[in-house]
């Protein structure tokens, strides 16, 4: 190899404009082919999620007992948008481009909550959230699933809430992104945790948002029992933010507005 | 000059990379959980590292010395990009429980140790195979601490339920401290002192002797 002078600055502009010019190509080569790949996996994934929170799916499967398959079984929903501020439905959006999360951030769609309103620790709520509802052959809503997210211990819990068709009584929950201690707060994942949620009444008798995460929930068939699950031994902090989270989301300040024009069938 | 069978096998156990050099153990630490996200994560680890050094040798003779490390770390960047966005494409769920971790192989020591310190001197096939063996090294060890953390801590292995944990009606109750990073440190460490009293050689000369206890007495 002919001795040339490694370092003099033609050298290095050259190296270093080629070799970035060769790896830039490459990284975006590579993000652009596989953005279409990537992008069919987040919807599949955000799909599962809602489906297990519904209890359609069983957590980590892809099929349901008879075969069908995620997005057969995502079909059932009406997906729509709803402005949180008076619970209408926004019809200009669709709800297939609409990222909730994004708009959380975007200063134009969203506003940023006072201490005392922010009781899940969100900073800033957006102005419209997405619902996904199944009816049932009449066209009467059967299921209402709802995002749902709020502070833990270690950060922020992500989830789905699942509502019957009364629109008081829980169906399930589900969260799929939380980074709490496994084994302790990391039990919001425990099947038999959730189990609670089934049947459990989310608001109280004057329609305020009534979930509560207790100690020893109180006796069998008394009327403070239907609004309480255990909380996650260990986790004190995990426990209060699930029960602030859902409060929240279930308040006017979340999906509040919306579902009670939903009860009233207005929506 | 090392023969390529030697290049390609000593690191795994006579010259590990994590047991002897104990460079990369933050993903080691990290991903250990289950034997799924660690395969993942080793398959990505040799890719990069082969690639690095077989790129980083490739360049050797035109790279600037003064601008070198930096090369080096955009060639690892783009590699390490590139294997993410294949992982995220083709293993969605991996991806997501491996998070971050993908794409701090790029700082991961041994990468750009290989790099520097064998690519830099070396020619393209050897230091490609220098590449591997070092990714294989890394991968042994953490398959081993995978072995280990994922049946104890949630009674699964590669996802097949072993031993019946207590949430599904079983008996087995999981081992917590499987489930967090501290339980990866003792296993290398134990796996270190057993892999040392196999092989002597790799205990490291005493530095410096402690002295014995010295009475107030003596000191004055």
């Amino acid at each position: 190899m002919p001795q040339r002078n490694r370092d003099s600055i033609a050298n290095i502009l050259i190296v270093a404009v080629s070799v970035c010019l060769v790896a830039s190509i490459l990284v975006s080569v590579a993000a652009v082919a596989l953005k279409p790949a990537q992008e069919a996996n987040r919807l599949q994934n955000q799909r599962q999620n809602i489906l297990v929170a519904a209890g359609l799916l069983a957590p980590g499967q892809r099929t349901n007992a008879e075969g069908l398959g995620i997005n057969e079984l995502f079909d059932q929903f009406d997906v729509r948008v709803v402005d949180l501020r008076n619970g209408q439905y926004v019809q200009d959006m669709d709800p297939e481009e609409f990222d909730q999360l994004r708009s959380a951030r975007d200063p134009n769609r969203s506003r940023s909550l006072s201490g005392n309103e922010d009781i899940a620790t969100l900073r800033r709520l957006e102005n419209f959230g997405i619902v996904y509802l199944m009816r049932d052959g009449a066209g009467n809503v059967e299921k209402t699933v709802l995002p749902v997210r709020g502070m833990g211990l270690w950060g922020t819990l992500f989830g789905y809430l699942a509502i019957e068709g009364d629109l008081v009584t829980a169906e399930g929950i589900a969260f799929y992104r939380h980074q709490e201690t496994p084994g302790l707060g990391g039990e919001v994942d425990n099947p038999r945790w959730r189990a609670q949620w089934e049947g459990l009444r989310l608001f109280d008798e004057q329609g305020r948002p009534a979930v509560e995460l207790v100690k020893s929930r109180a006796p069998e068939g008394s009327d403070a029992r239907r609004h309480q699950v255990d909380m996650l031994a260990g986790a004190t902090l995990t426990s209060r933010g699930v029960e602030n989270l859902v409060n929240f989301w279930l308040s006017d300040l979340g999906y509040g507005a919306y579902l009670e024009k939903l009860r009233q069938g207005e929506a | 000059m090392s023969s390529p069978k030697e290049v390609l096998f000593s690191p795994i156990f006579d010259n590990n990379p994590i047991a002897l050099q104990v460079l990369g153990i933050c993903s080691a630490l990290a991903v250990t959980v289950s034997m799924v996200n660690t395969l993942v994560m080793c398959a990505a680890v040799i890719f990069v590292c082969a690639f690095s050094n077989l790129f980083v040798s490739l360049l050797r003779h035109v790279m600037p010395s003064s601008i070198r490390i930096i090369i080096q770390m955009t060639i690892i960047a783009s590699l390490v990009i590139l294997v993410d966005q294949i992982i995220q494409a083709y293993a969605y769920e991996v991806s997501q429980r491996l998070s971050v971790f993908v794409g701090l192989i790029i700082t991961n020591c041994i990468v750009l140790g290989r790099a520097e310190g064998f690519a830099l001197q070396n020619g393209p096939y050897i230091s490609f195979l220098d590449g591997i063996g070092n990714g294989l090294g890394y991968s042994i060890l953490l398959l081993l601490v995978a072995l280990i953390r994922e049946p104890l801590g949630a009674g699964t292995l590669m996802g097949y339920t072993l031993f019946q944990s207590v949430n599904d009606g079983g008996w087995y109750i999981g081992n917590g401290l499987m489930l967090l990073a501290p339980s990866a440190f003792f296993i290398i460490g134990l796996t270190i002192w057993a892999l040392r009293a196999w092989k002597p050689a790799q205990v490291e000369p005493v530095e410096y002797e402690i002295a014995e206890n010295v009475q107030y007495k003596e000191a004055i």
